[in-house]
């Protein structure tokens, strides 16, 4: 990990004992840091500004009140904040109640992607990826993860067989995988 | 990784909460480190969808709607400890605590029961004025500390209790008969966890009767604890523990 990436863990790691002291200030920086994250993925599941701006309330507001939930030693926050907006996201899409609690998401991205210049890195090399992926497959990859869509569902929408669906999606994440272990 | 073959799809789906039937892959789950660890990077995976999007920024209205709620829900703080808990002692702590779980239980009853009748009023004024005589005897100026111990024990030995919830992060040592530590050093309490290594879990030093508190210091959530030990370490604290461990003790 580059000192620069080091840094930012531990002003993470700062921030989020800063606010399990009540601290507002510390929360107004983590606010400054991955708002945009948060918002941008609420958005472009629920495609509804409005709703996403709840999204980005409500995970923010949570982080609040259970900073504790943020385990730095199992990823980074960045991440970790993207999967839970995605989840609450989905979840109000396909109105059903929340399927995973803060505290039970846990999230291991290798390499580190702690420094917004690795992480910056890493997705460009993913975007690249999803760019060259054939689009059934990257389709089949964001009906499940952006839209919510089980696979029986995909499978029905895209009148493909299961099994194709399964393994699309499987050698899709397989090819996530490999982009950022290359990088 | 090994993971069993015949689940690595169901996984894959699983990872993004897109396999319809849950129940055989969740209990293989259960059994599986492998496949638990293989979940996780896949889910890893997952985010990296996540991160690749991009919009614009939220409505700067956002952040003062967030701050603004935020300022109104203030948290009951126990703070990680720090110099005014060692120099504070731990009855007068104990006292705040005592003071803040009633006012709490408290807040708590009146905001979810407006409409309940001034008999649970007057209950809750009773236990309040409960909870201030035990403050009043804990604080009290002409207070005796006394350590009872086995007839026949002159000095009685340090002693540490530790209470810790691991599902909500939460951590309380009181000990007593604690000896004065070297200028410039502090006794520090570590958490053990089942796997890795011991995690810090707060400095303090003995008040003039040799008695400290620790009151919730930040935690990583959801940790087994194996074991809890004391140490002495400089006064900033140690990332590792320094030998010899003063106190230890383990669960169960």
């Amino acid at each position: 990990m580059s000192t620069a990436a080091k840094n930012l863990e531990r002003n993470d790691g700062a921030l989020i004992a800063a606010v399990r002291s009540g601290s507002q200030d510390a929360m107004a920086d983590l606010y400054d840091r991955y708002s945009s994250v948060v918002y941008a993925v609420a958005l472009r599941v629920l495609g509804d500004a409005g709703a996403a701006e709840d999204i980005l309330q409500e995970i923010f507001m949570q982080l609040w009140r259970n900073p504790g939930a943020f385990d730095a030693s199992r990823g980074n926050l960045a991440p970790w904040l993207a999967v839970i907006a995605r989840n609450r996201a989905v979840d109000l899409l396909r109105k059903r109640r929340p399927q995973t609690e803060m505290t039970e998401t846990l999230v291991s991205v290798e390499p580190d992607l702690a420094s917004e210049a690795d992480r910056g890195r890493h997705v460009e090399k993913v975007r690249a990826v999803l760019k060259e992926m054939p689009a059934p497959q990257r389709n089949a990859l964001e009906m499940a993860y952006f839209e919510g869509y089980s696979h029986s569902e995909i499978a029905e929408k895209t009148k493909e067989p299961l099994g194709t669906i399964k393994t699309r999606i499987r050698t899709g994440l397989m090819l996530l995988r490999k982009a950022v272990e290359a990088t | 990784m090994t993971v069993h073959e015949q689940f690595a799809e169901d996984l894959a789906l699983y990872a993004l909460g897109a396999l319809d039937e849950t129940a055989g892959l969740e209990k293989h789950l259960e059994e599986c480190a492998s496949c638990r660890r293989e979940l996780e990077q896949l889910r890893g995976n997952a985010a990296l969808l996540a991160l690749t999007t991009a919009g614009p920024k939220p409505p700067a209205r956002a952040k003062s709607r967030l701050m603004d709620a935020i300022a109104k829900e203030p948290r009951l703080q126990q703070a990680k400890p720090s110099s005014r808990w060692w120099t504070l002692g731990w009855i007068g702590a104990v006292a705040m605590v005592a003071v803040a779980a009633v006012l709490w239980n408290q807040n708590s009853n009146l905001k979810s029961q407006v409409q309940e009748s001034a008999r649970v009023s007057d209950q809750q004024k009773a236990q309040l004025e409960e909870a201030r005589r035990i403050v009043d005897t804990l604080m009290a100026k002409d207070a005796m500390h006394v350590s009872v111990v086995p007839v026949g024990m002159k000095t009685p030995p340090p002693e540490g209790k530790v209470i810790y919830s691991r599902d909500r992060s939460g951590l309380i040592l009181m000990a007593s008969n604690l000896q004065p530590v070297p200028p410039q050093k502090a006794y520090e309490l570590w958490l053990i966890p089942m796997q890795g290594a011991p995690i810090p879990a707060g400095m303090f030093k003995p008040d003039a009767h040799g008695s400290a508190l620790v009151v919730n210091p930040p935690l990583p959530a959801g940790v087994e604890a194996k074991a809890f030990a004391i140490t002495i370490e400089p006064e900033q604290g140690s990332a590792t523990p320094t030998m010899p461990i003063v106190m230890m003790g383990s669960g169960g």
